[in-house]
């Protein structure tokens, strides 16, 4: 299915963008001056084959997410997780620290678990993302998200998300096979209710159960 | 998080060009160093040149090397078969490091290339040397528990925080790279510098050179390994300490030896003096002690890590036991 995200409209004629915009277009003008020939005609003559994007362009990026296919628009500092929170409202996916320290924000691409607020959305041109609402299967929840239910795997809950995206590649990369091995290779997401013993009883009732995850 | 110009080349000689020609940008690939630091106003590069699309990630058995392209992902390496197989120190040094996702996300080459951990590097409102060249380094007279003992200077007493880089140290590892002036070779243990008068250099790398791989030559040390790595948790922090250790044993004899520390210095720390006197020796408690020793000459501590001239010989002594699998 092509759920096509129209571009997002440049900022012009809209509130605070618009004096937003003009404020970086008046400070972009030097570097617009120093820069002449233009940063598309010197990426010409650098051989730079593909995207080139001055500071206050957006630039186009296609992606699947959770099977959806989308076409938009990014400006380039625009991290995958603010794009999949703010642009795609998939607010699933959390914001803990930020910095790659906590792990609420596990993702997958093209099937790895990673952070997604340490990578930019530009970055991931083509790739596949799936959050934690792309785990069930219709109203039938994924055998981690059960297992999370029956052990009480979380108390708060904002770290859950990515603890079962982590949780699910766990397994899937063969990190499961005993309960230090899972602590290990869990160890990228931190729970502060520390629901820790819970999760880990999650994971090894998946792995044991043998279903396909 | 300040804007900044994106391009993404699929050439790498696209990529040095862009790099060359501004001094205010930087090559991104995993991104998770940089975007940290970009995010907390550490760095402020003006142009990102995204080397995701290079050719460079390719793990190839050469004659008598293992060439690891610098695109290769740290989980990626860190499971290969031939590098299980010919460098399993390097292996154990990646799974020390970092998390499961960060390991999926960074590369051989950025991994290198990351900067210190010193919480004086990262808060913008204190002085620190390396950040801001000229405003002082505040670990010197500050909370310096987790800085170094050997190498430092007066402007910066920060360390390195790479695992990777400790192991690759120790098994003698090239970096290949790429830069305006042509390719060059550098030996690992020439490729990070001590601080000096000019802690805002990491590396001996030149403006817009790109590392295209790092070449391990083939060795004895595929058996008697370890890599030991303390820290403040069982998993997912930086090294207080750590001892990447190799083995070639004759029977309960050292025939040769490797031996690195991390956590140390600003570089990772090769033992060479240590490593020389193992050989011959028998694999003994009382041999990997007296090398510690000699390892630990010249080291001195700060205010707060003292503690590091007792953990780290104990740590290489440790490391060297496990390597040996003596009890």
């Amino acid at each position: 299915m092509d759920n096509e995200m129209p571009p997002q409209p440049a900022a012009e004629g809209c509130g605070h963008n618009e004096t937003r915009r003009n404020f970086l277009k008046q400070s972009s003008l030097l570097t617009a001056l120093a820069l002449a020939p233009g940063p598309i005609l010197k990426a010409a003559e650098a051989e730079l084959d593909e995207t080139v994007a001055a500071a206050f362009e957006k630039v186009p990026l296609k992606l699947d997410v959770n099977g959806k296919k989308y076409k938009l628009s990014v400006e380039p500092r625009t991290t995958l997780l603010d794009l999949l929170r703010e642009q795609l409202h998939l607010t699933g996916t959390k914001k803990g620290c930020d910095y790659g320290q906590c792990g609420a924000c596990t993702v997958h691409v093209d099937g790895k678990r990673v952070n997604s607020c340490l990578t930019l959305a530009v970055m991931q041109d083509g790739k596949k993302v799936t959050t934690i609402e792309g785990l069930a299967d219709g109203d039938k929840l994924h055998p981690m998200q059960e297992a999370f239910l029956k052990h009480d795997g979380f108390q708060c809950g904002y770290c859950t998300p990515g603890q079962i995206m982590s949780a699910v590649a766990c397994i899937r990369e063969g990190h499961a096979d005993s309960e230090g091995e899972i602590k290990e290779y869990m160890s990228g997401n931190i729970c502060r209710c520390g629901a820790y013993p819970n999760i880990v009883a999650a994971i090894q009732e998946v792995k044991s159960g043998g279903q396909k995850v | 998080m300040n804007q900044f110009q994106y391009l993404r080349p699929t050439k790498p000689k696209a990529a040095i060009d862009a790099l060359a020609r501004d001094t205010n940008a930087q090559f991104i690939a995993g991104g998770t160093n940089l975007l940290d630091l970009m995010k907390r106003g550490v760095m402020a590069p003006q142009k990102l040149v995204d080397i995701n699309k290079l050719p460079l990630d390719k793990i190839e058995k050469q004659n008598d090397s293992l060439r690891i392209g610098a695109l290769a992902l740290n989980s990626t390496v860190a499971e290969d078969k031939l590098v299980l197989e010919r460098h399993p120190l390097l292996a154990q040094a990646l799974n020390a490091g970092a998390s499961a996702q960060l390991r999926n996300m960074a590369t051989v080459g950025g991994n290198m290339l990351q900067r210190t951990r010193c919480h004086y590097f990262y808060d913008t409102a204190l002085p620190c040397n390396k950040r801001e060249p000229g405003s002082g380094c505040g670990a010197l007279e500050g909370f310096n528990r987790m800085h170094a003992i050997f190498g430092f200077s007066d402007k910066c007493i920060a360390v390195h925080p790479s695992d990777m880089s400790v192991a690759l140290v120790a098994l003698d590892a090239a970096v290949l790279v790429s830069g305006p002036k042509g390719d060059r070779r550098i030996a690992f243990a020439d490729f990070h510098r001590l601080p000096g008068d000019t802690p805002q250099k990491d590396t001996n790398l030149e403006q817009g050179e790109l590392i295209t791989a790092v070449e391990v030559p083939d060795s004895p040390f595929t058996k008697n390994v370890h890599y030991l790595k303390v820290r403040e948790r069982a998993s997912y922090a930086f090294a207080l300490v750590s001892v990447a250790a190799a083995l070639s044993l004759d029977g309960q004899t050292i025939k040769d030896a490797r031996l690195a520390m991390g956590g140390v210095a600003h570089k990772p720390w090769r033992l060479s003096e240590a490593e020389k006197s193992l050989i011959g020796k028998p694999a003994t408690e009382a041999t990997f002690r007296q090398a510690a020793d000699i390892a630990m000459r010249g080291a001195k501590a700060f205010k707060y890590n003292e503690y590091k001239l007792k953990l780290a010989p104990n740590a290489i002594v440790q490391a060297l036991k496990n390597a040996a699998s003596v009890a």
